[in-house]
């Protein structure tokens, strides 16, 4: 199967839906395998990652899950190509960076990907919409379960699942959460949050992992240690870590309702303002100011049907994405950000104006009663 | 009380440092001391000095310039790159890692997932070390009928895992299921490069 015509649609873990879906983008759990006997790929010869990558292209492409997948070598893709697996969480940017004796294969949904010769030699990944880790990982355990009749994967009885990195060794599982936090950016409670969460062995990164910026307000919450847990385990701690990140958002976002209502209308109000009139936008700007978009449909400012399009903008303004349609050379910064503005304008048009009298303010109903804020999460023992 | 650092003159400076709730005790000669920096608070941390700069260096206290035997990996390209070189590595280099993945993770001991194929020799591997612990306090305590029936059980369970090497052996399929196979596939590599090749008659 063609990449073009699975990067057509946008993934399920885009377009479906999936509980506590309006703060909670995405779960997605990794598990890393390396085979038996076989040097990592940083230090095995190009013949050896070759054998490899065969070996677990061949036992992946054969899982019934993967009946309807596309497979290719990461030199047989397009630098372009390469990059839209990235802005779609499919792969690593690490992986994009990997040429010969590298490979990707995933399935249409792209609901499940692998990594072949990233770090590890397997690097398997489910993601799904919304807060669900427990599905996520019941789905990559069984495929991980399915792996093990025809690959050996090293395994140490004391350590675990061995990985090229010790920081991965154990589980060999990264689990995480996307998180769209406007209402504690806003509130500038989310430094607080972020410390408090690293303190408990857990890291939230930016929207891209490691290293990388936080951008439209999105947030990675992960797992940091491997290993001396079971995968439940490590799940439920991050599980209820989530959902106290989940309650703090809701919490501010009501308390900014009700106290600085203005600040928040404005917010919005200038960034629908920005978007429907820019004629050259980065997309760093446009992240921003779609996050204020996003939270403004969470509020009932836009009817809900415009979900699906904003989020997709989300998406859509990455640099690679704005670029797949073409197949012309590749675009200069300059000429992205006013084409990236021109697509957002169009998608906009088809929007209402915020509906200004719709805010809940005063009395909300159905929101969380605990407007404290000033908690931060901690976690049960 | 020696140096913890130089091992050679007595220590007069002792420092105790709490990071991330565990405390790191360290005992320093005077020349030492000053050598670290202890005088400047803002330029020592503890956990630099016990764990080297960076969580790399711990990986020295292998001596120096050890390879693993199965990959040529060594200590220097583990601290240029973080990463090691093959599973045989996390043997080759036990004794510095253990420390290191004990500060990285919430425990050293995996007690997650295991592969269906290894879970029954794994099991049987943790039996094995407790009657065998159980066996040497039965002897020392001079419970012998103890010890002969711990000894038997011990007997059983070595034996299951030859029969079920020879088994797996036999299928054809990879022989990793007990550690007694990976003996027998241990001796067989070394024996390679030994056995003679043929070789063509000038």
């Amino acid at each position: 199967m063609k990449l073009s015509r699975i990067i057509a649609n946008t993934g399920e873990w885009l377009s479906g839906a999936g509980p506590h879906d309006q703060i909670v983008v995405s779960s997605r759990v990794r598990l890393a395998r390396n085979l038996k006997g076989k040097p990592f790929p940083g230090w095995a010869k190009k013949a050896e990652r070759v054998a490899v990558l065969e070996e677990i292209r061949g036992a992946v492409e054969g899982l019934p899950e993967m009946s309807e997948s596309f497979s290719e070598r990461l030199e047989d893709l397009s630098p372009l190509e390469k990059q839209v697996l990235v802005e779609r969480h499919l792969i690593s940017r690490e992986h994009a960076a990997k040429g010969a004796g590298s490979a990707v294969v995933m399935n249409t949904a792209q609901t499940l990907s692998f990594m072949i010769n990233e770090e590890d030699h397997l690097r398997m990944q489910a993601i799904r919409a919304g807060l669900q880790l427990d599905e996520v990982y019941k789905m990559i355990n069984q495929t991980d379960t399915e792996l093990e009749d025809s690959l050996d994967f090293a395994f140490h009885n004391d350590l675990g699942y061995l990985t090229a990195c010790p920081t991965n060794v154990g589980t060999g599982m990264r689990a995480s959460a996307m998180m769209h936090l406007p209402g504690l950016v806003m509130s500038e409670q989310v430094n607080k949050i972020i410390n408090s969460v690293n303190k408990i062995g857990l890291a939230v990164r930016g929207l891209h992992g490691e290293g990388t910026e936080a951008m439209g307000n999105l947030f990675q919450v992960s797992n940091q240690t491997t290993l001396g847990e079971a995968e439940e385990e490590i799940i439920g701690r991050l599980n209820r870590v989530i959902f106290q990140i989940l309650e703090h958002e809701q919490n501010a976002r009501q308390v900014l309702l009700q106290q600085r209502p203005e600040t928040l209308l404005d917010q919005i109000g200038r960034a629908y303002g920005i978007l429907c009139h820019a004629h050259s936008i980065t997309s760093k700007e446009a992240l921003n100011l779609l996050s204020f978009i996003k939270m403004g449909v969470d509020l009932g400012l836009f009817p809900s049907r415009c979900r699906l399009q904003v989020d997709e903008l989300f998406i859509e303004t990455q640099p690679a994405h704005l670029q797949k349609g073409l197949h012309a050379v590749k675009l200069g910064a300059e000429e992205r950000d006013s084409l990236r503005a021109a697509l957002i304008r169009a998608k906009l048009k088809q929007m209402p104006e915020p509906e200004i009298g719709k805010i809940p303010t005063n009395g909300n109903p159905g929101a969380t009663t605990n407007t404290s804020g000033t908690t931060t999460p901690s976690e049960e023992s | 009380m020696f140096c913890d650092v130089c091992q050679s003159k007595e220590a007069t400076v002792f420092l105790t440092q709490i990071i991330e709730g565990k405390m790191q005790k360290v005992n320093l000669c005077e020349t030492c001391s000053k050598e670290k920096g202890v005088n400047d608070p803002t330029g020592f941390a503890l956990a630099d000095l016990l764990l080297g700069l960076g969580a790399a260096q711990e990986i020295e206290k292998n001596p120096a310039g050890a390879r693993c035997p199965v990959c040529g990996f060594s200590q220097a390209d583990f601290k240029k790159t973080g990463r090691l070189g093959c599973s045989a590595c996390y043997d080759t280099f036990a004794e510095g890692l253990s420390g290191m993945l004990k500060n990285m993770h919430r425990g050293s001991i995996h007690v997650g997932k295991v592969p269906a194929k290894l879970a029954a020799s794994r099991r049987r591997g943790q039996e094995l070390a407790v009657l065998q612990g159980d066996l040497e306090k039965a002897v020392r305590e001079e419970h012998f009928e103890e010890a002969a029936s711990l000894r038997d059980q011990i007997h059983r369970l070595e034996v299951e895992a030859t029969v079920e090497a020879a088994e797996a052996a036999a299928s054809g399929k990879s022989d990793e299921a007990s550690a007694a196979s990976r003996v027998t596939e241990l001796a067989a590599g070394e024996a390679e490069p030994v056995a003679p090749k043929p070789r063509k008659k000038s």
